[in-house]
């Protein structure tokens, strides 16, 4: 890398111009109370610049492209799996994470699934990905007892040509819907050989062309606008529209539902890229993310579990007491989780992604 | 001396292809021959010239043009190249349709006010593209103004869905490219001589037969660069499609997003960056014939 004397010069000088310390953190778009980048910066007294992204497709590319220029960047774990093989992360340093204590051993021990020991990432949310609805629309178009909490509401052509009426988007990514198709049929979600994940194919294909949109984040403003009745997405989205809506005094009520079927559970992790200009303040910035009063806070900004026990304590009661976010014990019992598939099969994947959305 | 000067004149703008253009395509050239790998960057293989010579015809080795078989096994692509052809045709024609008649309001007003109306076909360009873009989202959805405005002059009892079609897709290259049209267009007309229209009508030429005969085949230039410059950046467009395009609207542009983003693989979508520029020379070599024979006809 002949680039890394440049850059380490280019940093010093921005450094020296600028006279204070910088950490780069790159994050989900709302994914935060944005009162917190406030409070971090008066208690380090580091400048916080904090970036948004909307898939993960699109970190990974700057990752890999090298020298991205980021201290904190937070992949969910399945890409963090295939980008720790990638060389793309440092080890964290715990004796720097003091707050580590706080974390719940629940998901701890499921991101050593794709982090073992978790030695590169620590958790900052997760969630579930589920079904949500404008409740007023939905009863309009198909009555009553509408099977909103069963996978058959979005797989079930009989519904969603009904539900197309009144305008259903899907998540733009494969590995969180084929998952969920394979779940449906009562395969393993989780399966690595081609031939059971093309299984998937009928099931998408018969509902594809009542899907407005496959897009991972324009269906909150659509949801919350009342311009779509039904998505496929995050919880946390999906409770993001539910508040923006009421915010806006639309009269337009939002719900999110785990499927009964079981829902896939997945994992943002907090990373240190290898090359991060500032790591030092990288694990300020985790550990602050990591004190049970901030975790708390931004989970009750964003309505995302976190993965920090002791921030339980200080969570709302619309948050914490909620199933569809905290999942009860039945429910939890149903979640399941993926890994990556290997390059071979990624590729004939999207592949059949685009088959499925486009019909070529 | 003489000389000298004229090599300083061409060295600029020569050098300026050079870095911005022939670099970055080798560069994009060679990406599109190396492999899918899981490393940074990810691709193999990588120049080592620490190995010396033998690092060079390693790397010259492992390098092939399997990523451009690939593209054509594969049925996706040339039908995404197709798709993406028909739009940018089709948009080029509504988008001439649309400006051709502004430009010529613009050419026949007075003169006092031109510079008004120039101004407003330029303003739009000091709002950021994107936002501009986006903004149709808010005009087009099934709440949004359009369909609101509708709903109360009572043209319609349920709301159109035009967002997320193809309809969207054209009605955003058109506004978007429509001042590319109107400049040139506009630009020809003004230095149209207003006495050949005359001399045409005294010669027993009815209004409409002198625009016709006269001024169209005069403004012809300026169709002609308003044309390519709104099928060229159309062709690759992925702003327009990705926000205002639904599920089934095909373009190159998205194909080559989904290459490099979902599939992480450089080298694949680098295959297709080359053939999609490959496509593009072709109407830009038949630009310049034209414009070639252009000269030749007037000198």
């Amino acid at each position: 890398m002949k680039f890394t004397g440049m850059t380490a010069l280019a940093t010093l000088l921005i450094a020296g111009a600028a006279g204070a310390e910088e950490v780069h953190v790159y994050n989900w778009s709302d994914y935060i109370d944005e009162s917190l980048l406030g409070k971090f910066e008066e208690e380090t007294g580091i400048k916080l610049i904090y970036d948004v992204f909307d898939s993960n497709e699109l970190l990974e590319t700057k990752l890999l492209a090298g020298s991205s220029g980021y201290d904190v960047v937070i992949p969910t774990g399945t890409f963090l799996q295939r980008q720790i093989q990638a060389g793309v992360f440092q080890k964290l340093d715990k004796s720097k994470l003091p707050n580590i204590v706080n974390e719940w051993d629940m998901v701890a021990e499921r991101t050593s699934k794709y982090d073992p020991g978790n030695e590169y990432s620590v958790n900052y949310m997760w969630g579930t990905t589920g079904i949500g609805i404008n409740v007023a629309k939905v009863k309009e178009v198909l009555g009553e007892d509408a099977p909103v909490d069963s996978l058959a509401f979005v797989f079930d052509p009989a519904n969603m040509e009904k539900l197309s009426q009144c305008g259903v988007y899907f998540l733009d990514a494969p590995t969180e819907i084929i998952p969920a198709a394979l779940k449906y049929l009562g395969e393993d979600p989780d399966a690595q050989d081609y031939d059971t994940i093309a299984k998937a194919e009928p099931v998408l294909t018969a509902v594809a062309p009542y899907v407005q949109k496959f897009h991972s984040s324009e269906y909150i403003n659509a949801l919350a606008n009342g311009d779509i009745c039904v998505a496929f997405g995050w919880s946390g989205d999906i409770f993001i529209a539910q508040s923006r809506a009421e915010e806006a005094g639309n009269g337009v009520e939002i719900e999110y539902h785990i499927p009964k079927e079981g829902a896939l559970m997945w994992f943002d992790q907090m990373a240190i890229p290898a090359d991060a200009p500032n790591p030092d303040a990288a694990h300020k910035f985790i550990n602050f993310m990591l004190d049970a009063h901030n975790a708390a806070a931004a989970s009750n900004y964003v309505y995302y579990p976190n993965g920090n026990k002791a921030s339980q304590e200080f969570l709302n009661e619309d948050v914490i007491g909620d199933p569809a976010i905290y999942p009860d014990d039945a429910t939890m019992s149903n979640l399941y989780t993926v890994s990556p598939w290997d390059p071979k099969v990624n590729r004939s994947v999207t592949r059949l992604w685009t088959k499925i959305k486009s019909g070529v | 001396m003489n000389n000298f000067r004229r090599a300083l004149l061409i060295f600029v703008p020569y050098s300026w292809l050079i870095f911005f253009f022939l670099i970055p395509f080798v560069i994009v050239l060679k990406i599109s021959l190396s492999d899918y790998a899981i490393s940074i960057p990810p691709y193999t293989p990588q120049l080592d010239l620490s190995a010396g010579w033998a690092g060079i015809t390693d790397f010259f080795g492992n390098l092939d043009f399997e990523n451009f078989s690939f593209l054509a096994s594969d049925a996706l692509y040339y039908t995404a190249y197709l798709s993406s052809l028909k739009i940018a045709l089709i948009s080029t024609f509504l988008t001439l349709l649309v400006g051709y008649p502004i430009a010529y309001g613009m050419a026949q007003a007075p003169d006092e006010w031109r510079p008004t109306l120039m101004m407003l076909v330029i303003l739009p360009f000091w709002t950021s593209f994107l936002i501009r873009i986006y903004a149709w989202i808010g005009i087009l959805s099934n709440e949004g103004f359009l369909n609101q405005f509708l709903l109360w002059t009572g043209l319609i009892d349920a709301p159109l869905t035009v967002l997320n079609t193809p309809s969207a897709v054209y009605i955003g290259i058109v506004y978007g490219y429509l001042p590319f049209m109107i400049l040139p267009i506009y630009a020809a007309l003004e230095k149209l001589d207003g006495s050949l229209i005359e001399a045409a009508e005294d010669l027993g030429c009815s209004k409409f037969s002198a625009f016709w005969l006269v001024t169209l085949p005069l403004s012809r230039p300026g169709i002609i660069a308003g044309c390519f410059l709104v099928f060229i950046p159309a062709l690759g467009e992925f702003v327009i499609p990705s926000l205002l395009g639904g599920t089934s609207t095909l373009m190159i542009g998205k194909t080559l997003y989904e290459e490099f983003f979902n599939n992480r693989d450089w080298p694949v979508a680098s295959a297709v960056a080359v053939v999609l520029l490959l496509i593009l020379i072709i109407p830009i070599i038949l630009f310049q014939k034209n414009e070639e024979r252009q000269r030749e006809a007037n000198g």
